[in-house]
């Protein structure tokens, strides 16, 4: 028997094949490098994540399968790639002075990044269950690693330990889902599984639900959503900051995308089986989470919960299951990367070495010591309360919009509820940073401009997404035609 | 013939993996895995599954084996005795018994009631080496090739949490 080689089309992947290669030039020029002129490193990364996503955009528009249909380059994943480059990109201006204040100025600090950029991308774009679980291994893999990157710190190695055991375990559940799915089905395709449920007699196949659960507890996991969220509060302390920024943006963004690929598209047969569990999830995930950041004193676990309650949001949309709700999740995780980010770039500025200031009361005072800072700071809390004018109103209009569309107008109303009462720990910190007395300088602060750059990146999409939503969200519409 | 075969392999996979849980001295406890796993391969060979049989002995009764046998030796591990009961763990044990119970109950109805979807007759050569080989260089390329960045990441990863002392450049 002879075996054929199949036809190589390189075109989909080729924004995964630049960081990736970019990744190994990093870790190999790193080796040449002295520590004084490790900034170079900085530049390659930076120009890989630009070219990626400059190949990316041009892709833009169309279905492009490939790779025996195991992975697809579609407007959805493009949107997608651009989300985890932009939060790459920020990710490593904040970092760079971040890893040089905290001794862990290594190479491969920024090759890990490249990796995990390059599993959130072949997340997104795999159509085959296979597919997006390398992704998923190859993002998970690498945060584990730097979340445990200040080694000499207690928190760090608690928090990559943690997250490792937890993850590790959720991969289980999700791996066994896969199997069982292909049991199922025979195929581990994504519209092969669609394929062979047949109209809405799920019934009929336990099998199948049984997948399905299992698939909701591993990417409910990925995703930090209640009651799988235990890992959060401490992997988001206990990780260096930086990486606690990009671990709530891109990663989270990518195991969405993977939530609503596979849920639409090969179990979408089965949403009267789904969306109530995943509502259920989603009202949990928005109360814990909004509930229990009120209580927190730590803003780096503040923003872990705040992180929790977002999920929550974006589960809203994945219930509502339409194309509204998909736009809504596009423009939300845009308008959350941008937002989020900022905040953790202030939280770095705001840190000197071996002193982090990590406590809310810290930020007492700053309103009058540096108003620039304060009012970025400001901005971006507003945005996560969901205050017009600022990006999160716009994408929390949306979602539930979305819900009220399709018919979930309790799930809407306790969604607005949350948003009220996530409002009193935003606003916490902005009343502490104007009405309180300083209680100590701000002086000196972790300025760079690289870190400038990130914080003025996030301000203005911050208020543009806010102020003029219609391009970008005309822009994530067109990016949702794959499934609608 | 082949049944009796699986029958054996099956209850020495059972009975080794419980032996691994109940026993008290670690180092039983993995030479009991080692065994599981070894019936385990042995069912995947009934299965016409040789290249997993081969890899389940490589990796698992092998290498990972190996692993655990070090860690148990590295960390002087003894066998100890059982911890007191509490009345929390009762109430624990109690709610997972029940939880396993209401399961079991359930999967024995689907068996009953024949809910599984039925058995399709797969092809002669299902799971062989040939198949899975051919497999991997066509239809699974991508996440065949895709794969190496994974490892590459784990040992950079490796590498980076394990080193004593990182040499300042």
């Amino acid at each position: 028997m002879e075996i054929i080689a199949p036809p190589i089309d390189l075109t989909g992947i080729m924004p995964m094949i630049i960081i990736a290669i970019t990744g190994i030039l990093v870790l190999i020029i790193d080796l040449f490098l002295k520590e004084r002129s490790k900034n170079i490193l900085i530049f390659i990364s930076l120009t890989g994540v630009i070219i990626a996503a400059r190949v990316s955009f041009s892709q833009y528009g169309g279905i492009h399968y490939s790779f025996h249909r195991t992975f697809v380059m579609d407007t959805f994943s493009v949107f997608f790639n651009l989300i985890f480059l932009l939060g790459t990109a920020l990710t490593i201006l904040i970092s760079a002075n971040y890893i040089k204040r905290e001794e862990i100025n290594h190479g491969e600090y920024y090759a890990l990044i490249l990796f995990a950029t390059m599993g959130m991308m072949l997340m997104a774009g795999g159509s085959d269950l296979i597919t997006i679980f390398l992704g998923l291994e190859i993002m998970s893999i690498s945060l584990y690693i730097l979340a445990g990157f200040r080694r000499t710190k207690k928190e760090s190695n608690e928090a990559a330990l943690k997250y490792f055991l937890l993850g590790a375990f959720a991969t289980g559940f999700l791996l066994y889902g896969i199997a069982i799915l292909y049991g199922v089905a025979g195929s581990t395709n994504l519209k092969d599984i669609a394929a062979s449920i047949p109209g809405r007699l799920f019934d009929q196949k336990p099998l199948l639900l049984m997948g399905m659960a299992l698939l909701i507890i591993g990417l409910g996991f990925k995703v930090a959503s209640v009651p799988f969220h235990m890992w959060t509060p401490d992997v988001y302390e206990g990780a260096p900051t930086s990486i606690t920024a990009f671990m709530s943006a891109g990663p989270k963004a990518a195991a969405f995308a993977v939530f609503f690929r596979i849920f639409i598209d090969s179990l979408g047969n089965m949403e009267p089986n789904w969306n109530v569990i995943i509502g259920i999830m989603a009202v949990l995930t928005m109360t814990v989470g909004n509930v229990l950041a009120i209580a927190q004193d730590n803003i780096k676990r503040m923003l872990a919960y705040s992180s929790i309650a977002h999920a929550g949001y974006i589960l809203v949309a994945l219930v509502a299951a339409n194309s509204l709700g998909f736009t809504s999740v596009l423009f939300y995780m845009l308008a959350y990367t941008l937002m989020n980010m900022g905040a953790f770039a202030i939280i770095i500025i705001l840190g000197n070495k071996g002193e982090e200031h990590l406590n809310i009361s810290d930020y007492a005072g700053l309103g009058f010591k540096r108003p620039l800072i304060a009012f970025a700071m400001s901005v971006f809390m507003f945005s996560m309360a969901g205050i017009p004018p600022m990006a999160g109103f716009i994408g929390k209009f949306y979602i539930f919009s979305a819900a009220i569309k399709a018919g979930y107008i309790g799930l809407a109303i306790i969604g607005v509820i949350n948003s009220v009462i996530s409002v009193f720990y935003y606003l916490r910190i902005t009343v502490i940073m104007y009405m309180r007395e300083p209680v100590r300088e701000f002086n000196p602060i972790s300025l760079s401009p690289l870190i400038i750059l990130a914080l003025i990146i996030s301000v203005w999409g911050t208020l543009h997404l806010g102020i003029l939503p219609g391009t970008i969200i005309e822009f994530a519409r067109k990016s949702t035609f794959a499934f609608f | 013939m082949e049944l009796l075969a699986f029958y054996i392999l099956g209850a020495g996979a059972v009975v080794t993996a419980v032996m691994m849980v109940i026993h008290r001295n670690p180092i039983v406890s993995a030479l009991n895995l080692i065994f599981t796993m070894f019936c385990l391969a042995g069912i995947f060979v009934l299965l016409n599954a040789h290249f997993m049989a081969a890899i389940q002995i490589l990796v698992y009764a092998g290498a990972i084996m190996v692993l655990f046998i070090f860690v148990i030796m590295l960390l002087n591990l003894r066998g100890e005795d059982w911890p007191p009961l509490t009345w929390k763990k009762l109430l624990a044990s109690f709610i997972g018994i029940l939880f396993v119970g209401y399961s079991l109950i359930k999967i024995i109805g689907i068996f009953r009631g024949s809910m599984l979807p039925v058995a399709t007759p797969l092809p002669e050569d299902f799971g062989t080496t040939r198949i899975v080989g051919e497999k991997l260089f066509t239809d699974f390329l991508l996440p065949f090739e895709v794969t190496s960045i994974l490892l590459l990441t784990a040992i950079v990863g490796a590498v980076m949490l394990a080193k004593m002392k990182i040499d300042k450049g």
